[in-house]
């Protein structure tokens, strides 16, 4: 073993806790500086996009989904958008509307479930919500029902909250009646004043003082908070369509990891998620969430990752605000999806999960069978910010005592809600001969 | 009298999506009160605290698919007095068992950018492959109820009340019209564990079988009504049983006999 001097410090965490999937953080600091970083993602790999091929194109949103179970309607969103692109249809109207509003479900379970249960006992100092209950039992049941809301949303219109059934390529399988959408706006009118509340109780947590020259990246599009569709775009001038993301954005694969980096090509490490969309789309949220935000304490630009989490609290509440104006305004669609006609061809999506950019490629043959499939979730592309913040923050804060680093060095992971289940999923595979 | 101890739950991972131990956050209504009941010692998705074993209730989700879990799985065998796997990937390996399929001689030389840091086993299996287990929970993901009516039952002292029956069953206690019969739509509801409630067919699909094999399918039956009155060929009949639940025993056979 090494000799320790007073010079070298290693902060350790084997078990990452309060985040989806399995990984660990080692840093090492020597003579001030740190010497070395790796967060480790050691979920075994799950191989999607090689037993992806050969199976038919419809399976895809269902097989896709169970890459995570926090946010399967991602997976299933970015695929069916892709594969409408690969057969040249597209779906609008109600069909759109119902899209966007079980993503808005999604976004509230997912968001809810990592403010209230993984991030808010870190500002707090609880090891986990259900202590946190003990103290604060009236806050941890408004989160779970929170929570339950959107669930709701996603099993009403996906049939189940996790892996929904119902969304298909060209539509679902059946849609929901106005009258079978009503009663969730009554839920819907409680969030809205639960998710008002909450944007108020996390704005006044304190937060470590850590701001960074970040490129955020994320959909925009000409009048929504993005989902489904829009341009992507960032604070350093980036504005391509979703087709030409390959070409700018490149994998890379690093030894201690099971999962890959990805990167802005020339450019290096960027940030996707809440704080990238908000940061890009101050705008186009609606008049209630931006003065949420301003009352929180948020300006339309937010480069303190700890603040993601009034931030997600922001687009709960948008959520909220968008499901209950699509319930109002849905028309029933005379069917339930487009026609398709299979054909041969390639196609790619990008949408928004609640974690960030999903970008999805396929390529069928002429009988519909997937030849090849790629995709991208949004954990695999913040994992270099996740480090190079990892970086400043330590070099910043080596004064603080041992466990309050750590602590603060996981806090950071969890600023970014990472699900290392997505990340892990899809370490490249290339079969011989090719 | 002194209050009993309560018992002590567990929650490990391996191999999978998160969404069966989600299932657990999910129970929005009774969360608190299973705090109340169990002390949650060990889960690491939602808490940073860990109350050191043994344990006497461990819920394991995932399949064993890298090396080092071989290892692990024994331990949680070790220390724990009730093991309970959770959903398709404990039970039956999961999706990712679709690798136990493949020609590993096209896996082995796989092209990985930096190939000898990947730890991965050529197979998902599932958790019984490995240690006894005590009572096996299917579905892909597992039903929040039918995880709260079995972990009540063990507080309880009695057996769980988990129908072995198939989603007809289901199918036919919600009023559906049955799609197969009535719109041709393949549906693996007769062979297909119960638990989700019938919802495919409540939303005008066939049934995919993600909940795994009821007791005693007749897959060979339901394969042969596909493919005589529904003209299902065999490629998409192998692809039928080859999903989330490919390796339990019944659906990795007939996927079998359908791959020529």
């Amino acid at each position: 073993m090494p000799s320790k001097g007073q010079n070298t410090r290693t902060i350790k965490v084997d078990y990452l806790a309060r985040v989806e999937g399995e990984g660990a953080l080692h840093i090492k600091i020597k003579e001030g500086a740190v010497a070395g970083m790796q967060l480790q993602i050691w979920e075994p790999p799950r191989f999607f996009e090689a037993f992806l091929r050969g199976r038919y194109f419809t399976e895809a949103p269902d097989i896709t989904a169970r890459i995570c179970g926090i946010c399967p309607v991602a997976y299933q969103m970015s695929s069916v958008h892709a594969l409408e692109d690969a057969l040249g249809v597209q779906v609008d109207g109600p069909l759109r509307a119902l899209r966007r509003l079980i993503y808005c479900g999604e976004w509230i379970e997912s968001h809810a479930l990592h403010l209230f249960m993984l991030h808010a006992p870190d500002f707090l100092g609880y090891d986990d919500s259900l202590r946190m209950a003990r103290d604060h039992p009236e806050l941890v049941k408004m989160g779970l029902q929170l929570k339950k809301v959107g669930n709701q949303l996603v099993a009403l219109v996906g049939g189940r909250e996790i892996h929904p059934i119902n969304v298909r390529v060209g539509g679902f399988y059946r849609v929901p009646t106005k009258a079978e959408l009503a009663p969730l706006a009554e839920r819907l009118k409680w969030a809205r004043d639960a998710a008002v509340k909450t944007v108020a109780w996390v704005g006044g947590f304190t937060f470590p003082d850590h701001e960074m020259d970040y490129e955020f990246v994320a959909l925009r599009h000409p009048d929504e908070y993005p989902f489904n569709a829009g341009r992507l775009v960032s604070n350093r001038g980036l504005d391509l369509e979703v087709r030409d993301y390959e070409e700018h954005f490149q994998e890379e694969h690093i030894p201690y990891t099971h999962a890959l980096h990805s990167v802005l090509q020339g450019r290096g490490a960027y940030f996707v998620g809440p704080l990238a969309r908000y940061n890009l789309n101050f705008d186009r949220l609606p008049p209630l969430a931006q003065e949420a935000a301003r009352q929180a304490g948020l300006g339309p630009v937010c480069s303190n990752p700890f603040q993601s989490i009034i931030v997600r609290a922001v687009e709960i509440l948008h959520a909220v605000d968008e499901a209950l104006r699509l319930i109002e305004s849905y028309e029933m669609p005379d069917a339930p999806a487009v026609k398709l006609e299979v054909r041969a061809g390639a196609g790619c999506g990008c949408t928004e999960a609640p974690r960030g950019i999903l970008y999805h490629r396929y390529r069928l043959d002429e009988a519909g069978l997937i030849q090849e499939a790629k995709i991208v979730p949004p954990t695999s592309q913040n994992q270099k910010s996740i480090e190079e913040d990892l970086r400043r923050f330590v070099t910043g804060h080596l004064d603080l005592p041992q466990d309050q680093l750590t602590w603060q060095c996981e806090q950071m992971i969890r600023n970014y809600d990472p699900c290392i289940s997505c990340a892990t999923h899809f370490l490249k595979l290339k079969l011989e001969g090719e | 009298m002194p209050r009993k101890r309560r018992p002590k739950l567990a929650v490990w991972k391996f191999a999978s999506c998160d969404g069966c131990q989600l299932s657990l956050l999910d129970c929005e209504d009774e969360l608190l009160t299973i705090a109340g009941e169990l002390e949650i010692s060990y889960f690491v998705e939602a808490s940073k605290a860990v109350v050191k074993g043994p344990y006497d209730i461990s819920l394991v989700e995932g399949s064993i698919a890298a090396p080092h879990d071989l290892e692990r799985i024994q331990h949680v065998r070790q220390i724990s007095k009730f093991v309970m796997p959770i959903g398709a990937c404990a039970t039956a390996g999961g999706i990712q068992g679709l690798r136990n399929f493949a020609k590993v001689e096209n896996y082995i030389p796989l092209v990985y950018a930096r190939p000898q840091v990947i730890e991965a086993l050529e197979t998902s299996t599932p958790i019984s492959a490995h240690v006894p287990v005590d009572f096996e929970l299917q579905g892909c993901p597992i039903n929040k109820r039918q995880l709260v009516e079995v972990v009540s039952a063990l507080l309880q002292g009695r057996k769980p009340v988990v129908s072995p029956h198939s989603v007809c069953m289901e199918c036919k206690m919600r009023g559906n019209i049955c799609v197969q019969v009535a719109l041709g739509i393949p549906c693996l509801g007769p062979v297909t564990h119960a638990g989700c409630g019938a919802i495919c067919p409540t939303y005008q699909r066939g049934c995919y079988g993600c909940y795994g094999p009821k007791e005693t399918p007749n897959t060979a039956s339901l394969s042969a009504w596909f493919s005589q009155r529904l003209g299902v060929t065999e490629p998409e009949l192998l692809r039928l049983f080859r999903t989330f639940n490919a390796g339990a025993e019944p659906f990795r056979q007939e996927s079998e006999a359908h791959d020529h």
